[in-house]
């Protein structure tokens, strides 16, 4: 099991071609901490040591430390028996469950939220006015921990879902028959064999989520809950202090980075379980006897609150709305908009995640590790934050590119890196590397070896990379309203605008809208599922 | 295996198709919705607005601009506080000529770091010295009005108080409705603050609280709440009832002006920026913003109050000089903080 791959080769060997990307991703990742190093050092130490040490501070933290942690956790236990389910059992209409489960990924958490609200507020929310004749006036509040734990689980464990998907797929069964053979029960087998091969994809997945949950903005703020997020734009709005605001933010820096260094400690040692490519036999399948209503239920349950629910309050504000008329056009040439920025933006990211990745895996340095480390600081900050120190450095240094769509792609680049670079990073520790040190030896150059061979190989993590991309990009919103060209409205921006309006109806028109554009790039995730028994 | 094939098939066509549609559509609509000539030859009738006011509002006044000038407007839609601070990142190379924000708080942060320019006077002069900034550089557009709106069934004219403090009395107990996390009520929370103190304001805060007053999500959800009566009062900017009114002119709400803080008038403004690149256009934009056609669309459209005098608000609004209300200096209405925390220290927020 596993390849020793230190010392075979060293970075001082790479080729430039993968060494030129990944300069300018480190450039991109650099960015935005040399800002919010910039703006604190603007803020006198006293001011900073008041600001440190007030108990909201401290309380900001570890509000946002808890809530990670929590909504990981929560996000394994949807994901973990689901991925099981629907990789390993018997369970009625698998296909249909294998896209509900994964379709949250395209609900952008702020409608998501919102439908929660609405159906489970306080008061005046359906349930509320449902229980009313009951006597039920006030519902327990969703507000502030429940609800934000609620909403980020529910709309962002398709992360792990894909990845533990993959990884249960990519288990070798001789294993886990050896087991069998050997006395093992089948739950000791799960818990003793199974489980600690998940532990990469867990640990990949579980990383996404909980980076995903400290950058969200539009549920805390909805469910009033004080994350980062949520304080550092309070901090812009309230004393327009860009200062203070970096200061926090580099606050979040610190915490990232804790994180980042607790899934290096624990993936360093898992590294250990790394898959050889085998030839696949079908996975043994569990019969699920009883327990198959307890599982549809499960399925039903998470299915219903993260896909029925927000697409049917969309719908019924759709359709309330109708009579008012036609959708706008420029619905449409945002929606048109929308595909596009989100498009370019697949396409590029995943060509500059590429050599990230195969650096980080091949061709193991210092150097290359912190590169692939450090990308993700981008994914955990709050979208705002990175706009801004784009608009720093665009505007003061490099005008020419200010607010243009290649601009607009960079910010995204910054942004979103790391699902990409994790994508192909776990397609690419699942190549056998002597396939490419085959091509080498026989006489093919750096170049044609990574088209020839390594480049078909992670196929799978490229798609899958990219749509990740695709889905995340037509969601953001901060970084579009500040950084794309003039006049260049996305879906994103125009459910922003309605709701800030009230227009509820154009606001579900959009949701609707993205949640279609969104459907497709999905299912092309699913299809690269290399399972053999669907 | 097939259907994963299929399903692959499905996906890469959606996905294929939406990057034809991109191409073609993106060729399109950049030659498409500009109405004026290429934007290249037209450094001089050029115009960058970053406007934190929402497009349905000011959209189309400005297209009114760009038609009677010739000017071809790009406009920036954003929220206020982001805008405010991408101005202040791009400092001497912001693109923007004119910032048209949603209130005076970041307006007057703009003026505080030096960053807009002195408007002349004759357009000053324009606009009651309340509603524009002492320093003179920047202007109140519109303005809204803080309002208690009641359910004429419930509640008599003469059963309501001459101050917003006698809400807290017993009497209001389980009628009145508010919206703690709307920006507008806060704005008033901050102007209770800097005008009666942080003891009273929390005073207040707490003695409604304890009135158990129905929380609603935004404006809108009040009146619509007021309307079936489920509330007596509600505290709102005056303009969500103008719109309801337009609908239904029955509908069974009405204004009531406190008097005190509770009217507290706020505005929307504008500001030309010091770097602006046209700044003689910019001018000109703010001269039709306070202009009479545009005074008037405001007026009837959107609802909000008029502030350049001799223009009259929406029909049946009390003119805007009726309202008493206390001196507050607008662009003090930015410490926003010291409001949240008191809104949380109150257990509201």
């Amino acid at each position: 099991m596993g390849f020793p791959w230190k010392g075979r080769r060293s970075f001082s060997r790479a080729p430039l071609f993968l060494v030129l990307p990944a300069a300018v991703s480190a450039i991109a990742i650099l960015l935005p901490l040399t800002y919010l190093v910039l703006r604190t050092a603007g803020v006198g130490l006293e001011e900073l040591w008041t600001l440190l040490s007030r108990p909201r501070t401290v309380a900001v933290f570890i509000n946002s430390a808890v809530m990670a942690a929590a909504v990981t956790f929560f996000s394994v236990l949807i994901a973990l028996p689901l991925a099981f389910l629907t990789v390993r059992t018997d369970l009625p209409w698998r296909r249909f469950w294998l896209i509900t489960t994964t379709l949250p990924l395209a609900v952008p958490s702020y409608v998501g939220s919102f439908t929660l609200i609405a159906t489970f507020g306080p008061r005046g929310s359906l349930v509320q006015l449902l229980l009313a004749p009951l006597g039920v006036e006030e519902l327990p509040s969703l507000y502030g921990w429940p609800g934000v734990i609620l909403a980020i689980t529910l709309f962002t464990y398709p992360y792990l879902l894909l990845s533990v998907r993959a990884g249960l797929q990519g288990i070798d069964p001789a294993v886990e028959e050896a087991a069998r053979s050997l006395g093992r029960s089948p739950q000791s087998t799960f818990f003793h064999v199974t489980l600690p091969q998940l532990n990469p994809s867990l640990i990949a997945g579980g990383l996404l989520v909980a980076l995903y949950s400290l950058r969200d903005f539009g549920t805390p703020s909805l469910m009033r809950f004080d994350s980062f997020t949520r304080v550092i734009f309070q901090q812009y709005k309230s004393s327009f202090d860009r200062n203070l605001a970096a200061a926090l933010a580099l606050l979040l820096v610190g915490l990232l980075l804790l994180i980042l260094w607790l899934e290096y400690r624990v993936r360093s040692r898992a590294a250990y379980y790394s898959y050889r490519s085998t030839v696949r036999r079908p996975d043994q399948q569990v019969e699920l006897g009883g327990w198959k209503w307890l599982a549809l239920a499960f399925c039903a349950t998470v299915s219903g609150l993260s896909v029925v629910l927000p697409l049917g309050v969309t719908l019924f504000w759709l359709l309330r709305g109708i009579g008012t008329g036609v959708l706008p056009w420029n619905v449409w040439l945002a929606a048109v908009n929308s595909a596009w920025g989100a498009g370019l933006a697949a396409v590029v990211i995943t060509l500059f995640a590429l050599p990230i990745a195969i650096l980080s895996v091949r061709f193991p340095s210092p150097l290359t590790t912190m590169v692939e480390r450090c990308s993700y600081i981008g994914f955990g900050l709050p979208g705002v934050v990175v706009a801004l120190s784009l608009v720093f450095f665009g505007a003061n240094y490099l005008p020419w590119l200010y607010q243009t769509l290649p601009m607009l792609v960079f910010a995204y680049l910054v942004l979103f890196l790391p699902q990409a670079v994790g994508a192909i990073r776990s397609s690419l520790l699942q190549v056998n590397p002597q396939l490419e040190e085959s091509a080498r030896s026989l006489g093919r150059s750096p170049w044609q070896t990574l088209k020839e061979v390594t480049l078909p190989l992670v196929r799978p993590g490229l798609l899958s990379g990219s749509v990740l991309i695709f889905l995340t990009a037509i969601k953001e919103l901060p970084a579009t309203l500040l950084l794309a060209p003039i006049g260049f409205e996305t879906l994103a921006t125009q459910i922003w605008q309605a709701t800030e309006n009230v227009a509820f109806t154009d606001a579900a028109a959009g949701s609707l809208l993205m949640l279609l554009v969104s459907a497709g790039p999905t299912l092309v995730v699913l299809s690269q599922e290399h399972s053999s028994h669907l | 295996m097939k259907w994963k094939k299929s399903l692959f098939l499905l996906g890469l066509a959606a996905v294929t198709s939406y990057f034809a549609i991109a191409c073609t559509g993106n060729s399109s609509s950049n030659t498409s919705p500009t109405t004026t000539p290429t934007t290249a030859a037209s450094e001089t009738t050029e115009l960058v607005v970053y406007s934190g006011r929402n497009q349905s509002l000011v959209g189309p006044v400005i297209q009114k601009f760009e038609n009677q000038t010739g000017t071809n407007v790009q406009v920036r839609y954003g929220d206020t506080a982001e805008l405010a601070a991408t101005i202040q990142e791009e400092g001497k190379n912001s693109p923007a000529d004119v910032f048209f924000a949603q209130d005076a708080g970041a307006l007057g942060a703009l003026q505080k770091v030096g960053q807009s320019a002195k408007l002349p006077q004759a357009l000053l002069n324009k606009v009651d010295a309340q509603y524009r900034s002492p320093q003179g550089e920047w202007i109140g557009v519109t303005g809204r009005v803080r309002a208690v709106d009641y359910n004429t069934t419930l509640v008599k004219p003469a059963e309501l108080p001459q101050s917003i403090f006698a809400f807290t009395e017993p009497k209001w107990k389980d009628k009145i409705g508010w919206a703690p996390t709307n920006g507008s009520f806060q704005a008033f929370v901050t102007a209770l603050r800097v005008s009666q103190g942080e003891s009273k304001a929390k005073q207040w805060l707490e003695g409604i609280q304890a009135n158990n007053p129905k929380v609603f999500p935004n404006n809108v959800s009040i009146v619509e709440a007021l309307s079936r009566g489920e509330i007596a009062v509600g505290f709102v900017n005056h303009y969500y009832l103008e719109e309801f009114k337009q609908e239904d002119p029955k509908i069974p709400v009405a204004h009531y002006y406190t008097g005190d803080v509770g009217s507290l008038v706020n505005v929307a403004g504008v500001a030309i920026l010091n770097s602006a690149p046209h700044r003689q256009l910019a001018e000109q934009f703010v001269t039709f913003m306070l202009g009479e056609e545009a005074q008037k669309y405001y007026a009837t459209e959107t609802l909000e109050y008029p502030l350049v005098s001799g223009i009259s608000p929406a029909s049946g609004l009390k003119p805007l000089d009726q309202i008493k209300q206390p001196k507050i200096e607008l662009s003090n209405l930015n410490d926003l903080s010291g409001t949240l925390q008191l809104l949380q220290e109150s257990g509201i927020l």
